[in-house]
């Protein structure tokens, strides 16, 4: 068995690898031409990276130096093996090496990409980590409840919330909730300030606390759904009979064999989700003005900044490959069936 | 042969071979590794040979994954074999095209098990009925209509059924309406899959009953798969027995019922339960231990071998070849009971 | 219900060895009736019958005849709410009808066990035999999870699965059919039950399969002396294990007696269509099936007088008593039950006449 799990897992792996090739060369295609159609050319795109005074040979040398006038395909070669090989760049005040995995330097900011993304990358995990602990929690014991006392004020009360859950936008929640307890009572930080979790947990936790909780409210609702239909379905089956013919407790029937057996649709959903808001949470980050991944992305397209969203997109197709990965492994944990398959 | 294999095959004709099946094979693959690799095969059919005449039933019987619809479904050319040939009225249908084959479809039709899942549920009995007309494009003399309310009424149904939906009729109306939709296009050959099993006694003989009816009245020839023995008994006039994707043993009815000779079919009919309090005690029991092999690595020789009270050094090097041992009735193990 | 049928069926199980006070299992003048959007379905309408310990009462009825529902009201496994269950059962004496629902669960499993029939639903999918056989034993015996695995170890020996030692780290769908249905067995068994209930424990496995499970199921009731209950639609299967059979129709018993009997002189009509529609391998094959007309009835329009009216050729025998009074259930001798107008005269002559000749 073993050796058909590590065939699967390079099966899988290869596929992935494929996958972000296809993602990349998307991405750089659109953001390429997106300028292109916008009516830039190389001078306007390489007078980003020169002083206010240039002159336009310098404008053209640097367009040269950041190889503009290459055909597409050149320069997407070039961005590829730049994550691998690292990457050498001229800005006219000389050449510049970014090292491996070299994403490229900021139109703006002329900082290299990857060093800022992993800046960035613990305050998205942190808002990913901690919301999708709330809303796991959260919604599979409502939709738990809910389906054991189906048709219940309580059922009723949890999918009518919900159902509003799933159809508010995240902005609107957030600054809702921003101004109610923030500004409104002061419960919680107001949005913008985000502390390493190292420095001090308590300000992290404290820090974070309003936009886990509007980011879990979001997602617990569709989750609370989700359990709540796969727990109807489970309840019905004949393993359920048999578990309380032994004379099971019923809490034991619905969590040990219920909701065991619920589980695994959820699994999906949650690798899904967990690698999306892994490439940044952007509504919510927004919202809150936290310095992770998806500010940076929307700062990246604001400002046509080709190499930023490049980073942005990339890293976030990386998480939910991983993440979908790391779930088909976990189903044969969770389905012994799959092992055999 | 005695006398006493007179049965519903002496009133009607039998004519010569509709259906010979000469080596038919079909293996699954398996596929492992990084580049999917046949590493083996599921062995569902490996090499059966028989012969139906018109007219006929031909049960093929046998345990759970035996290979009884993997050869069904090769009968009606569902599946394509991997091996041997399938002729049908004198032609080779054994790797015709679908679009070749599609004329043929009205000359083979299959009944399924389940009556719950092989219809529709959202088509009307009519729309069911009258498919087989529409899809072979069909020309029926006063309209698809009538001809459907023509077949409701022959197998049994009331034709004002024509508009409602499966979910409205019981396992046996089910059951009928399946028999309809195979009679619609006067086909020659039925293959039955276990057509009464999911049935209450009461029901399956009223099914029974209207195969054995619909045989006499349009002379179809019946293959049946079944796995109720005393069922099969009723209905055939020969039956093959098979064992993990082979015939053990093919004989006529009472030949095979009153002496059987290979010892699996000793062992299947030992098993039937007895509705006779008093035979309780007087039964003399064979009991097979254990399951079917798995039909990927079936036992060498005789694949019987393992399970078989009478097995010797020779069954598990040498595989029995399927001999005739007695006028019509052949079998394949090197120790056949009843032997002459 | 006249006189007190449940003495007789009492007295009918009294001569009878091992029968020690009263039945371990008594189910008196049982209803359960379903209310739904259509009507209400009175899937057992009147039940009564009682098994001893080391007996083995047969149900034997078509499907919808409200065999599961009884023997899921006799195991306290209908849903809260969703049943109107009436009457009594009595297990050893106690009501199970209206216990508190926690005293219930306390017995299922420890003195009641039960059987199903499709044995790789019934199992959880995701926990190995195994672990599903130690919960079993350790819902009601304090041990420790070693001591339990070494008891299911000892089941699986027991009820005849090669390797227990390892294959009891198996998950169900490794098992076949057969080894499915022996592991469901053992996890019945694991505390020692008074009462087992096997509802269709072997229509879902070959002949073959089939056999082995009923031997061991035999076996084992000889060992543990327990009561059981084995419900299925086969004649054949009954006339294997029980000592006692209760035929059932539409929701209620037609006809109950020793197996014996109910082989040797049926007396209800309708057990006399379920002998006859049968293909038999120990008689001389007939040329036709003798089929019961028509089909079961709705369980929420349930004909008037005699349920089985509709598809009875008797039923104009005794003017109009089968379509306008419902027969009750009696005793017409020794012990044997029928609900049925007929009398005692055209019953013996109809079997011995028109019936038996033709089996
Ligand atoms: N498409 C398929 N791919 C792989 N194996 C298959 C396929 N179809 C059938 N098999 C295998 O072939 C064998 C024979 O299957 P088949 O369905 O013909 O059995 P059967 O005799 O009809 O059994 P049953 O009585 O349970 O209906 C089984 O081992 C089955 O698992
Ligand atoms: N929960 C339920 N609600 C309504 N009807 C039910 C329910 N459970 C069973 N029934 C009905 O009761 C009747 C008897 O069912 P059952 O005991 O399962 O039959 P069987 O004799 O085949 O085991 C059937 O008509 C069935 O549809
Ligand atoms: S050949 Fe040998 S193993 Fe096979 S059936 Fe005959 S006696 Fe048994
Ligand atoms: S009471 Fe009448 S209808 Fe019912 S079984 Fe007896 S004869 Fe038939
Ligand atoms: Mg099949
Ligand atoms: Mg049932």
């Amino acid at each position: 068995m073993p050796a058909t799990v590590i065939t699967y897992i390079i099966r899988r792996l290869f596929a992935a690898v494929v996958l972000l090739i296809i993602v990349s060369m998307v991405t750089f295609g659109i953001f390429f031409l997106m300028p292109r159609l916008l009516g830039a050319t190389p001078e306007t795109l390489a007078s980003r990276y020169v002083g206010r005074a240039a002159t336009p040979d310098t404008i053209r040398d640097m367009a040269r130096n950041l190889g503009f006038y290459d055909p597409l395909y050149e320069q997407y070669w070039r961005w590829l093996k730049g994550i691998f090989a690292g990457a050498d760049y001229n800005y006219g005040s000389g050449i510049e090496h970014c090292p491996a995995p070299c994403l490229g330097y900021s139109f703006r900011t002329y900082q290299p990409v990857w060093p800022d993304l992993m800046d960035r990358l613990p305050v998205t995990l942190s808002l990913a980590v901690g919301a999708a602990t709330l809303w796991l929690l959260g919604g599979i014991t409502i939709g738990t409840i809910s389906a054991v006392y189906r048709g219940s004020v309580f059922d009723r009360l949890a999918m009518g919330v919900s159902l509003a859950g799933v159809s508010l936008p995240i902005f609107f929640t957030g600054l809702l909730s921003l101004s109610i307890f923030s500004y409104g009572l002061g419960w919680t930080a107001v949005g913008g300030s985000y502390t390493d979790i190292a420095d001090d947990p308590g300000q992290w936790a404290y820090n974070l606390i309003l936009p886990w909780i509007t980011l879990a409210l979001l997602f617990s609702a569709q989750y609370a759904r989700l359990t709540r239909a796969g727990m109807l379905e489970t309840m019905n089956e004949d393993f359920i009979r048999t578990a309380r013919a032994k004379g099971l407790a019923e809490p034991a029937v619905v969590v040990r064999h219920g909701l065991r057996g619920a589980l695994t649709p959820i699994l999906t959903i949650f690798g899904l989700d967990v690698g999306l808001l892994l490439g940044g949470a952007v509504l919510t980050e927004s919202a809150f003005s936290l310095p992770g991944l998806g500010k940076y992305a929307i700062e990246g397209i604001v400002n046509y900044d080709l190499p930023k969203v490049m980073g942005v997109t990339i890293l976030a197709a990386f998480f939910v490959v991983i993440a979908n990965l790391v779930v088909d492994l976990l189903y044969a944990v969770v389905d012994p069936r799959v092992r055999a398959k | 042969m005695s006398t006493q294999t007179d049965g519903p095959a002496a009133e009607r004709r039998l004519g010569e071979d509709l259906l010979v099946v000469d080596g038919l094979q079909k293996h699954f693959p398996i596929r492992r590794g990084l580049l999917q690799r046949q590493v083996g095969a599921v062995q569902a059919v490996d090499g059966l040979t028989f012969s139906v005449r018109r007219g006929e039933t031909l049960s093929l019987v046998g345990e759970s994954g035996c290979g009884k619809t993997t050869t069904g479904r090769l009968l009606t050319r569902l599946i394509e074999p991997t091996g041997g040939r399938i002729q049908l009225d004198g032609r080779d249908i054994s790797h015709l095209s679908t679009s070749d084959m599609r004329p043929l479809r009205r000359d083979v039709q299959m009944i399924f098990q389940d009556p719950y899942s092989s219809l529709n549920p959202r088509h009307t009995v009519g729309t069911i009925v009258g498919a087989p007309f529409r899809l072979q494009k069909v020309q029926t003399e006063n309209g698809v209509k009538k001809a459907v309310q023509d077949l409701l009424e022959l197998v049994g149904l009331n034709p004002e059924h024509y508009n409602r939906y499966p979910h409205e009729f019981s396992g046996g109306q089910r059951q009928r309406i399946g028999i309809a939709r195979t009679l619609a296009l006067r086909p020659k050959l039925i293959v039955a899959d276990e057509p009464v099993s999911a049935l209450d006694v009461s029901i399956q003989a009223q099914v029974v009953n209207l195969l054995e009816d619909l045989q006499n009245e349009f002379d179809l020839t019946y293959v049946m798969i079944a796995h109720d023995l005393s069922v099969v008994r009723h209905v055939s006039d020969r039956v093959a027995v098979m064992y993990l994707g082979k015939i053990m043993e093919i004989a006529d009815r009472t030949s095979l019922y009153e002496r059987p000779m290979h010892p699996y079919t000793v062992a299947l009919l030992s098993a039937v339960p007895i509705p006779d309090t008093s035979r309780r005690e007087r039964r003399e029991r064979i009991r097979l231990q254990g399951d079917v092999p798995s039909p990927i690595n079936p036992p060498s020789g005789c694949r019987f071998h393992t399970r078989c009270w009478k097995a010797q050094e020779v069954c598990k090097t040498t595989e029995p070849a399927l001999v005739e041992l007695a006028p019509g009735h052949q079998a394949a193990c090197h120790f056949p009971e009843n032997a002459a | 219900m006249s006189q007190n049928p449940e003495d007789a069926l009492a007295a009918a199980a009294e001569p009878r060895p091992a029968a020690t006070g009263s039945p371990f299992l008594q189910v008196r003048e049982l209803r359960v009736h379903f209310p739904t959007d259509d009507g209400v379905v009175k899937s057992v309408d009147d039940l009564s019958f009682s098994v001893d310990r080391g007996r083995t009462l047969g149900i034997v009825g078509e499907s919808g005849s409200g065999k599961s529902v009884t023997s899921l009201s006799i195991m306290g496994l209908h849903k809260a709410g969703t049943a109107r269950i009436t009457g009594e059962i009595l297990l050893d004496g106690q009501n199970l009808v209206g216990m508190n629902p926690d005293r219930v669960r306390k017995l299922r499993g420890k003195r009641m066990a039960m059987i199903f029939q499709d044995p790789l639903s019934a199992m959880h999918p995701f926990y190995t035999v195994g672990t599903q056989i130690v919960e079993a034993y350790r819902i009601h015996n304090p041990v420790s999870k070693k001591v339990a695995r070494k008891h299911a170890i000892d089941l699986l020996d027991r009820v005849g699965i090669p390797n227990p030692t390892s294959r009891v780290d198996d998950y169900p769908h490794q098992f076949s059919g057969g080894m499915r249905q022996r592991a469901m067995i053992a996890m019945a068994l694991s505390c020692d039950p008074e009462l087992l209930i096997a509802d269709e424990p072997t229509t879902a496995l070959d002949v073959t399969v089939q056999a082995q499970i009923l031997d061991l199921i035999r076996d084992l009731q000889q060992e543990f002396n327990s009561a059981v209950v084995i419900i299925t639609h086969d004649l054949g299967v009954v006339a294997e294990l029980a000592d006692d059979i209760m035929v059932m129709y539409a929701g209620r018993a037609v006809e109950y007696s020793s197996a014996a009997d109910i082989f040797n002189t049926p007396q209800h009509p309708y057990t006399w269509g379920l002998l006859s529609s049968m293909p038999r391998l120990d008689r001389e094959r007939t040329e036709r099936l003798q089929p019961i007309k028509g089909t079961p009835p709705s369980l929420i329009n349930v004909p008037e007088g005699c349920p089985f009216n509709p598809r009875c050729a008797y039923a104009g025998t005794n003017g109009n008593l089968s379509f306008t009074v419902r027969p009750e259930f009696r005793d017409v001798g020794g012990g044997h039950h029928i609900a049925c107008h007929l009398g005692a005269e055209d019953r013996m002559r109809i079997w011995d006449t028109e019936i038996r000749p033709k089996l």
